[in-house]
């Protein structure tokens, strides 16, 4: 997909005067975060759960050539085959080839956030596949044209009313007074269109959210069950996966699933996980007869050498996003690419340039929610603060904000000057601001005082209230101690 | 090509060669002892109830769960279960032999068919492979006594769970298949399933039957 993070400003903007994603929006902390907040509570090694579980993808990592080959071996032994492919180009004529060389004409797919980011739908569609999105939210999305906004939530940006009205366009050959007022109803229609689809497909397509090296098996953690009939319906299974997916063992794998459902839905675990190791036996009477797995680098290795590795230990539950005060009020769109919210501003500019991504790291207030809920304990507020510094280094910052940095850091450098000046402009600020107490407008804040007055400051800096409040202290405990 | 490009780039990424010995042991010796982590305290003191354990989480993800005491008790109990949720008196198995064994015979008008799930059918009944307590989680394995489109295409799946299988964590069901099948033995698919299909994807809200099965019964039943 084309790339709007550059643009975050502007997309932001459009987003917070888009009344019906605010409304979708709106559904986050009483939603997916307080039902986290509540999983977590009836889990009381939680805590130590996330220790080990950044433990295990970071021995992962440092280990994942080694992984990768014994996961290779695996799946070849259990009659599967691997494909490498270092770009998303690679992977999708891959993919295009492996579906052409069947005489397939119709797929289905699962889930899969990399499939996004290689561009998988366009890349096949152009060739005359037909490609149908399964799950119920990748499914709305695609028959609104529209791409993902969050990555297990995916329609999430929606209300109920636009599925209606989509649904209505869309199935037009269904009776036009059937009613669809409760949700149950819309997913029923869903329910009937895709069964079809499941039905008549060459090859189903699922993402992996784990690989398991021990056994050659890859993991799809879903509640729908699409991702079960995408890939057992059909002759054919791929699975597209980025090769910072391979973890040890079965054993490995149940520590990270713990962390993931209560993480991603706070579910104690979803309704289907399903280990899917090599294609039909000799005797079994359903599943696919050939089982591919296709192997994305697109930028992982060069990552997993940068001071960015600790990015790759991300699982992909969407906590950091449902967390984030910048996600809640401007939704997944306004980050432009495929991953949004706090993992993406740490992650995309790796991906698609600091150039492009690098704005996405200044859409943070650093309040460090994510990294709190991160079961991964990916410091995303430091990986942010760092691709500041790298767009700043590469002159990428506007000018203003370079000049304001730069005048400022000068004061800065040079503390008692700075208390002597911030001394000087807080009561400077305070007769500014007069009786009213506030400013109503303000040069180089207008961004500001355009929604609300800006407090004036009260006639003393921190450091002064705060000598203050020692000295006070220090004379106190001296009258309790005197006879 | 690709494969020995990336493999390289990881390799010079994390300042490795590949004829480093100490690492090659590192990963050998955890695919060969397979850590696990402390399980959960849930489950983890020795005389927990691993049963009611089960139940409660299973339940909890609206499913619906039964404790029948001896396997002649199942018939009965899914003709009631169908005849409440007003579905047809029939299902679809696979050969598993202790499912073969149920007689439905006492049942009238009770349709039993054998094989994988096709499009029209109404239920499916599996034998799980194992329950694991601390989410009410059943072990599902592919293959011919329990073809695994019975537990996604019909709108009821029915999964039959004896007692003395339901273990405490995920763990205990992989050790459990790598002792029965042998070590890393692995079906083409193994399924945990810990309730009904379900999805969120409109506006949020919860609605159970997405893709599969609508309504998910789970018989804790003595080994049969």
């Amino acid at each position: 997909m084309q790339p709007t993070s550059h643009d975050f400003k502007s997309n932001a903007r459009t987003a917070l005067a888009d009344h019906q994603l605010q409304q979708a929006l709106s559904g986050l902390p009483t939603g997916l975060v307080a039902q986290r907040a509540a999983a977590r509570d009836r889990l009381p090694e939680f805590e130590a759960l996330r220790d080990y579980g950044r433990d295990i993808r970071n021995h992962c990592l440092d280990h994942l050539d080694l992984y990768l080959e014994r996961y290779e071996a695996q799946v070849t032994a259990a009659g599967g085959h691997v494909h490498w492919a270092e770009t998303a180009e690679d992977a999708c004529t891959a993919i295009l080839k492996i579906c052409e060389s069947a005489g397939a004409k119709m797929v289905t797919k699962g889930k899969s956030m990399v499939s996004e980011e290689i561009g998988l739908n366009a890349h096949l569609q152009a060739a005359g596949l037909e490609v149908v999105e399964t799950d119920l939210g990748e499914y709305i999305l695609q028959i609104r044209d529209e791409t993902p906004s969050h990555i297990i939530a995916p329609a999430i940006h929606l209300v109920q009313d636009q599925v209606e009205n989509d649904f209505r366009r869309q199935h037009q050959q269904l009776p036009k007074d059937r009613r669809l007022e409760e949700p149950a109803e819309l997913v029923d229609e869903a329910r009937q269109i895709l069964r079809q689809k499941f039905l008549s497909a060459d090859v189903g397509i699922t993402g992996a959210n784990f690989l398991i090296a021990e056994t050659g098996s890859s993991i799809i953690v879903t509640n729908e069950g699409n991702g079960d009939l995408t890939q057992s319906l059909p002759k054919l299974h791929i699975v597209i996966a980025a090769i910072d997916k391979v973890v040890p063992t079965l054993n490995d794998a149940s520590a990270l699933l713990r962390l993931l459902a209560r993480s991603a839905t706070g579910q104690e675990f979803t309704s289907y996980t399903t280990f899917s190791t090599g294609p039909r036996r000799a005797d079994d009477p359903d599943g696919p007869e050939a089982y591919h797995v296709i192997l994305l680098d697109n930028g992982r290795s060069e990552l997993l050498g940068s001071e960015f590795r600790e990015v790759l230990r991300c699982i992909r539950c969407g906590a950091c996003m449902n967390h984030c005060p910048v996600y809640n009020a401007v939704g997944g769109h306004a980050y432009g690419w495929v991953y949004p919210g706090p993992i993406g501003a740490a992650l995309n500019p790796a991906l698609i340039g600091v150039k492009e991504a690098g704005a996405l790291a200044n859409a943070s207030t650093f309040c460090g929610r994510c990294e709190s809920v991160c079961p991964m304990r990916i410091p995303l507020p430091k990986l942010m603060r760092r691709w500041r510094e790298i767009e700043f280094e590469n002159g990428d910052t506007p000018l203003l904000t370079r000049w304001a940095l730069r005048g400022w850091a000068s004061v800065a450098l040079w503390p008692s000057a700075y208390h002597r000046l911030s001394s000087l402009m807080v009561r400077a600020l305070r007769l500014g601001a007069g009786k009213r107490g506030a400013f109503t407008w303000l040069p180089l804040a207008s961004g500001w005082t355009a929604g609300r007055d800006l407090p004036a400051p009260q006639g003393r800096t921190f450091q002064q209230l705060w000598a203050e409040r020692q000295k006070a202290a220090t004379k106190k405990t001296d009258a309790t101690e005197t006879p | 090509m690709s494969r020995a490009s990336i493999l390289g780039k990881v390799r010079s990424a994390l300042n490795a060669t590949t004829d480093d010995t100490e690492r090659q042991a590192t990963v050998a010796a955890r695919l060969r002892d397979l850590p696990r982590v402390t399980p959960p305290q849930r489950v983890a003191a020795p005389n927990t109830d691993l049963v009611a354990c089960f139940v409660g989480e299973l339940e909890r993800q609206l499913a619906t769960v039964k404790e029948v005491g001896d396997p002649s008790e199942i018939p009965p109990a899914i003709a009631e279960y169908l005849r409440a949720q007003n579905q047809p008196l029939g299902l679809r198995h696979g050969s598993d032999p202790r499912l073969a064994d149920l007689d439905f015979s006492a049942v009238p008008n009770f349709e039993v068919k054998t094989g994988p799930a096709l499009p029209d059918d109404s239920c499916g009944l599996s034998y799980a492979f194992a329950g694991v307590a601390e989410t009410g989680t059943m072990a599902l394995l592919s293959g011919p006594e329990n073809p695994v489109t019975l537990g996604f295409l019909p709108d009821t799946h029915i999964i039959i769970v004896p007692r003395d299988r339901i273990l405490a964590t995920y763990e205990d069901a992989f050790s459990l298949l790598s002792k029965e099948k042998g070590a890393g033995a692995m079906p083409r698919t193994l399924n945990l399933i810990s309730g009904p299909s379900r999805t969120a994807d409109i506006g949020g809200r919860i609605v159970i039957g997405a893709h599969g099965p609508r309504r998910l019964l789970a018989l804790v039943t003595a080994q049969l």
